[in-house]
């Protein structure tokens, strides 16, 4: 948690320009993103291939709310992201029961009608072509230049980290590991199963939808493309790359993701295929994970 | 009055009659086994008594409360612990972790006070940290605490799971199979335990293969064949009952006996 304070704090020294601070701020968005799903496919062995559904209803919900109906940006960004809550509970509720390849299914069918809707509704979304969004104000104030919104993020960010930390060491972080390790177990000793995955599914929406808001206001500007089935699977991969049930491995897990594809500009029509080969070589030499297989390793090392 | 009762109790699977009718009742502080040749409905009469499956015919009481159609959590929390022949250990955790786990429902933990680290929290985890400890020690598997269960030895976790259950605080601990697989001497630690639970009063449920270990503990032995009650009494009783020896031996060892 320290180091992670001390990273955000001390990387502006080496952030030369506004295209590195660009950078580090997508970083930020996207592991407040994997920090809550890994809390549901990483502790709670959830999967889910929906989440950009949760975080484009974030990004529209916020951007229509202010930018058709002049809502001040806090307070659209707090109501998309209480109506994702409530979407995600009344879907959880059904779909949570089912287990494997099920639930993946219809978390993929959720992600894809999301997308579907965001490019059809044109009248509100602006269709394919998406629409541009105010900036995040405060009191009247705009927040604009990436300086200040590097800031923003990286507090947004530790206090993500943060909760999802207490989280996990609480009795019900220990309700939600058992879940993934054994089911009917967690049943006998008294945990409601569904009602703890809802819960749980519904705190990575919130996580996805505050930062697909921020994002949108951030940008500027929201496009279908952010709300789309590939774009759920790029968030999976950085979870399962960083390290399934390691909140850090999440965020490490955004930062080389995001990160890459920036560094592999030349390759830009090609980004999938290295997200895609960088899972398959996740899954077969460190299936545990980044973060979680250098802890091994240095922990081996210690011990020796 | 007694703690557990059931009436008419069946179950089907698509027109196998698994459990058929069955009538019972345990009484507080007894040591009941079930026993039985294998399919002769053991484990699922277990699931059918923690509500993992729901009966196709009858009922079930726990004392006064009626349990029958209930989810597996609620008879958790109605005072049904067990543990499980094939081992459900949760093997992403610390052996702590797991008897800790099971204190789940003693724990009163909001969300809030989860995410936001309220300081009665850490107090009421110190708590339960070394009421996990105590079981874990009173399953003889101290030097296991800090241990991750999936390196700890098959006839550990058999002990983990029994902490576990225990750490639910449990009116009746139903142990399934809790010898399967385990040496003579492992076996005979089972056995002590088995007596420790009941010397403090504990109502236990024992299905077991293992006839010396049954006829050892148990104070009232239900005996079932092809999912209906053969026989049931004391443990001498059914030990020389001709329909136990027939059904376990076959005919012609009665006739020869």
């Amino acid at each position: 948690m320290l180091a992670l304070g001390a990273v955000i704090a001390l990387l502006p020294l080496a952030l030369a320009n506004d295209y590195f601070y660009d950078v580090a701020i997508l970083v930020g968005l996207n592991a407040i993103v994997c920090v809550g799903l890994n809390l549901l496919i990483g502790y709670a062995g959830q999967i889910s291939l929906g989440h950009a559904g949760f975080f484009g209803l974030g990004a529209y919900g916020s951007a229509i709310l202010t930018a058709r109906y002049g809502w001040p940006p806090l307070a659209a960004l707090a109501a998309a992201t209480a109506g994702v809550a409530l979407l995600a509970y009344l879907v959880g509720r059904p779909i949570l029961r089912l287990k494997g390849h099920y639930l993946a299914m219809a978390t993929l069918g959720l992600g894809v009608i999301i997308s579907i809707v965001a490019a059809n509704e044109d009248r509100y979304t602006g269709g394919p072509d998406g629409m541009s969004v105010p900036p995040l104000s405060i009191a009247g104030h705009a927040l604009a230049g990436e300086r200040i919104w590097y800031w923003l993020v990286g507090a947004l960010l530790l206090a993500a980290v943060w909760l999802a930390l207490n989280l996990i060491d609480s009795p019900r972080g220990r309700a939600l590991r058992a879940l993934h390790g054994s089911e009917i177990a967690a049943e006998v000793i008294g945990i409601d199963s569904v009602r703890q995955k809802v819960l749980v599914f519904v705190l990575s929406a919130v996580y996805a939808a505050l930062a697909g808001g921020l994002t949108a206001h951030y940008s500027g500007f929201v496009t279908p493309g952010q709300v789309t089935f590939l774009h759920s699977i790029e968030l999976v991969t950085m979870v399962v790359f960083g390290g399934m049930a390691s909140t850090f491995g999440a965020v490490a897990g955004a930062a080389v993701l995001t990160t890459l594809p920036q560094l592999l500009a030349v390759l830009k029509d090609y980004e999938m295929v290295v997200f895609g080969a960088v899972m398959m070589l996740t899954m077969i030499f460190m299936p545990k994970g980044l973060v979680p297989t250098l802890a091994a390793l240095f922990a081996g090392k210690g011990a020796r | 009055m007694s703690l557990l009762r059931a009436e008419g109790l069946s179950k089907e699977f698509g027109g196998v009659h698994a459990v058929q009718a069955l009538e019972f009742a345990i009484e507080p502080g007894s040591v009941f086994s079930i026993i039985g040749p294998n399919g002769a409905g053991k484990t699922t009469l277990l699931n059918l008594l923690t509500g993992i499956y729901r009966p196709s015919a009858g009922r079930i009481w726990l004392e006064t409360r009626e349990l029958t159609g209930r989810a597996p959590h609620e008879f958790a929390a109605a005072g049904m612990g067990r543990t499980f022949q094939n081992l459900q250990i949760f093997f992403n955790m610390s052996a702590l972790e797991n008897v800790m786990a099971g204190r789940y429902l003693h724990e009163r933990c909001g969300l809030a006070a989860a995410l936001l680290r309220f300081p009665s929290l850490a107090r009421s985890e110190r708590a339960c940290r070394e009421e996990a400890l105590e079981l874990l020690a009173f399953v003889g598997l101290q030097q296991h605490a800090a241990a991750p269960a999936d390196s700890m030895p098959y006839g550990a976790l058999k002990r983990l799971e029994i902490a576990r259950a225990l750490a639910t605080r449990p009116k009746l601990l139903l142990l399934d199979e809790p010898a399967a697989g385990l040496n003579p001497a492992e076996t005979q630690e089972i056995d002590r335990l088995i007596q420790r639970l009941a010397a403090r009063g504990l109502t236990v449920v024992l299905v077991e293969h293992n006839m010396k270990l049954v006829m050892g503990v148990s104070d009232h032995v239900l005996v079932l064949d092809y999912g209906r009650k053969l026989a049931e009494g004391d443990a001498e009783s059914v030990r020389s009952d001709p329909r136990v020896i027939q059904a376990y031996l076959g005919v012609e060892a009665r006739t020869h006996a």
